[in-house]
């Protein structure tokens, strides 16, 4: 029998002898959520070895930012997670802020966090109703997503673009925020606590979902700080690492929340971490708006900083004013040289510590830039974490470690 | 309502028990005048070791009960080639996040022999860190359990971040190819050489050569 099998399917090389199952999760797996592929050793449904490839989407941002002046780069930065833009947006604003020595009035501090803290929210309701797709739970899904239109309304009434927002600009926003974004935002904060209550009531006592997630996927606060873990997959092992808090950035140091922990690192703690991280960010939404209302007059209708070499003056001034010609002529044409100097500048973002390493020699374009990715460096402990798990274990695992490829592949 | 997780209030957690003076003694009384070119772009203490030292560098400040550097924020490299003899520095950046202050270090390698101790058996972060930075930049992380490339193709068989791979000029002027705007046998990668000094004597040389 075993003559004849080999003498009609050519099989390869010691394929039957093997006493494991090879097993090809992507690059274009639904699983993944992302084009990554996983080339998993399976004995039966055990996990002996799993093997990443990255990089299917990996698009030289940080060569063509080399080439690049400041506010083009705004747009590269969009594409890293795209889950929640904005914040990527920001961080960069901040780094060249930073290098620059601009400083920011307080409004547009509270603006860019009620921006901020929107993206924050809109990547961690994906991220946990992914997680719910994943063990078999659709609806919450699809249920937040309505939710998460409201918020892309917002950014559209404030940049015009929902996905990759390419919001803001080098010292503030491009415009002030009109009544009818305060109005949509109103709207969100009305209507979403609602949502995202019945949501957790969905899922977080549900015996199904906890047995799924309960114990899965779990690391040490010590290997994750290894791994080099940030934000809710590093707070959820019980480190009470934020940016926000420890390197306060953006003036977070006024705003009054609680920093979330886990005690396990499974991935029941993750979903818990990024769903109690909504509510906060929630209580920030409400106290930015508390204090954007102390502004009146001129004051309320300052949304930029006085940074003309960087900040694109108004059309209409273009057309009418000499020095609004001339910079807006400079900053298209990339004729402004940036200071020589050398900057780390680093945010929280969805995923964590979102990080810009930025080296300018006096030219036009930075002379380096490294965007520390939080996704990049954690995704290397996925071996680790599902080592002799379940393969639908490894399936949420990799759900609620929040695998973004466009911030892996950069 | 039962949530299993604990709630810590944080706010204006600001020890600033470590500066960077202290660093600075420390690092010079263990290694002296090993340690070059110290400054503090944006407050952040930034020094250069020689290559060979970079593990006992990483370790010291690693190790040390005061100094904590316990977790690798990032690990990065950026060529210098005015810096004849050594043109790549690969960059560190540390956080120790007890005392929550950051520190980087640079060391400087041999664009032609570039060898440096790898990282990755002290922070497993470094890892990938390093296979970037070695497909980018082709640093041979010496003792690196996987060095090969990670984000770009197995073939590829030059490291593109390289200063010597500039972008296209955006202001060229060259682009007069009727159907894409560009010459159509520019090579990719080093399989084809420039024949004239410019893109556009090659362009002309080619004449007729096939479009794309």
């Amino acid at each position: 029998m075993s003559d004849l099998l080999h003498h009609h399917i050519k099989l390869p090389e010691g394929s039957i002898e093997k006493q494991t199952t090879t097993l090809n999760l992507g690059p274009t797996h639904p699983a993944t959520h992302g084009v990554m592929q996983n080339i998993i050793e399976l004995d039966g449904e055990r996990i002996v070895s799993a093997e990443q490839t990255i990089g299917y989407i990996h698009r030289a941002f940080e060569k063509l930012a080399e080439r690049r002046p400041l506010y083009q780069i705004t747009p590269l930065t969009d594409r890293l997670n795209y889950c929640s833009s904005p914040l990527n947006n920001m961080g960069w604003h901040m780094a060249c802020e930073k290098l620059l020595g601009v400083k920011t009035p307080k409004r547009v501090d509270y603006l860019r966090v009620i921006i901020m803290e929107l993206a924050r929210i809109s990547d961690h309701l994906i991220c946990n109703s992914i997680v719910g797709v994943d063990s078999g739970a659709y609806t919450g899904f699809l249920y937040v997503m309505q939710q998460r239109e409201l918020i892309y309304e917002i950014y559209e009434e404030i940049c015009g673009s929902r996905l990759t927002t390419n919001i803001g600009r080098i010292g503030g926003f491009e415009r002030n925020f009109n009544a009818t974004a305060f109005e949509k935002l109103d709207k969100f904060l009305k209507e979403f606590p609602k949502v995202w209550k019945e949501f957790e009531d969905l899922f977080t006592r549900n015996r199904i979902f906890m047995d799924r997630l309960k114990g899965t996927g779990a690391i040490s606060s010590e290997r994750a700080l290894s791994y080099g873990f940030t934000g809710p997959n590093l707070r959820a092992s019980g480190v009470d690492y934020d940016v926000r808090v420890h390197t306060p950035y953006c003036s977070y140091e006024d705003f009054d929340f609680v920093v979330p922990v886990g005690t396990t690192g499974d991935n029941y703690d993750r979903f818990l971490v990024r769903g109690e991280e909504v509510w906060q960010s929630l209580n920030i939404i409400e106290q930015a708006k508390r204090k954007l209302e102390e502004f009146t007059g001129a004051d309320a209708e300052i949304y930029h900083a006085d940074v003309p070499e960087y900040y694109l003056p108004k059309k209409e001034d273009v057309y009418t004013k000499m020095e609004a010609l001339i910079w807006h002529f400079k900053i298209v044409m990339g004729e402004t040289a940036i200071p020589k100097g050398e900057v780390y500048h680093s945010i929280e973002a969805a995923n964590g510590e979102l990080g810009f390493y930025f080296i300018s020699d006096g030219g036009r374009t930075p002379y380096r830039l490294h965007f520390r990715r939080p996704c990049f460096i954690y995704y290397q402990a996925y071996s680790e974490l599902t080592k002799g798990a379940m393969l639908s274990d490894a399936i949420m695992t990799m759900s609620s470690l929040n695998l973004i490829a466009g911030e892996m592949d950069a | 309502m039962l949530r299993n997780y604990r709630v810590i209030r944080l706010l204006n957690y600001q020890i600033m028990a470590l500066t960077n003076e202290i660093i600075r003694t420390r690092l010079l009384e263990k290694f002296g005048e090993q340690l070059t070119e110290w400054s503090e772009p944006y407050e952040m203490l930034t020094f250069t070791a020689p290559k060979e030292m970079n593990l006992k560098v990483l370790q010291f400040l690693y190790d040390d009960e005061t100094l904590k550097f316990r977790f690798m924020t990032d690990l990065c490299a950026v060529h210098y080639p005015e810096r004849i003899g050594e043109e790549l520095a690969v960059v560190y950046h540390l956080h120790n996040l007890a005392d929550n202050i950051r520190v980087r270090f640079k060391v400087f390698v041999n664009v032609g022999q570039p060898d440096v101790f790898t990282a990755s058996k002290l922070f497993e972060a470094a890892n990938w860190m390093e296979r970037e930075t070695y497909d980018f930049f082709g640093v041979n992380f010496v003792g690196h359990p996987n060095l090969k490339r990670i984000l770009n193709v197995d073939e590829m068989d030059y490291f593109p971040l390289r200063k010597e791979f500039p972008l296209e000029d955006q202001t060229r002027v060259d682009k007069d190819d009727e159907m894409f705007g560009r010459g159509g046998t520019f090579g990719y990668g080093t399989e084809k050489e420039l024949v004239g000094g410019t893109l556009a004597e090659d362009q002309k040389h080619n004449e007729g050569s096939g479009i794309l």
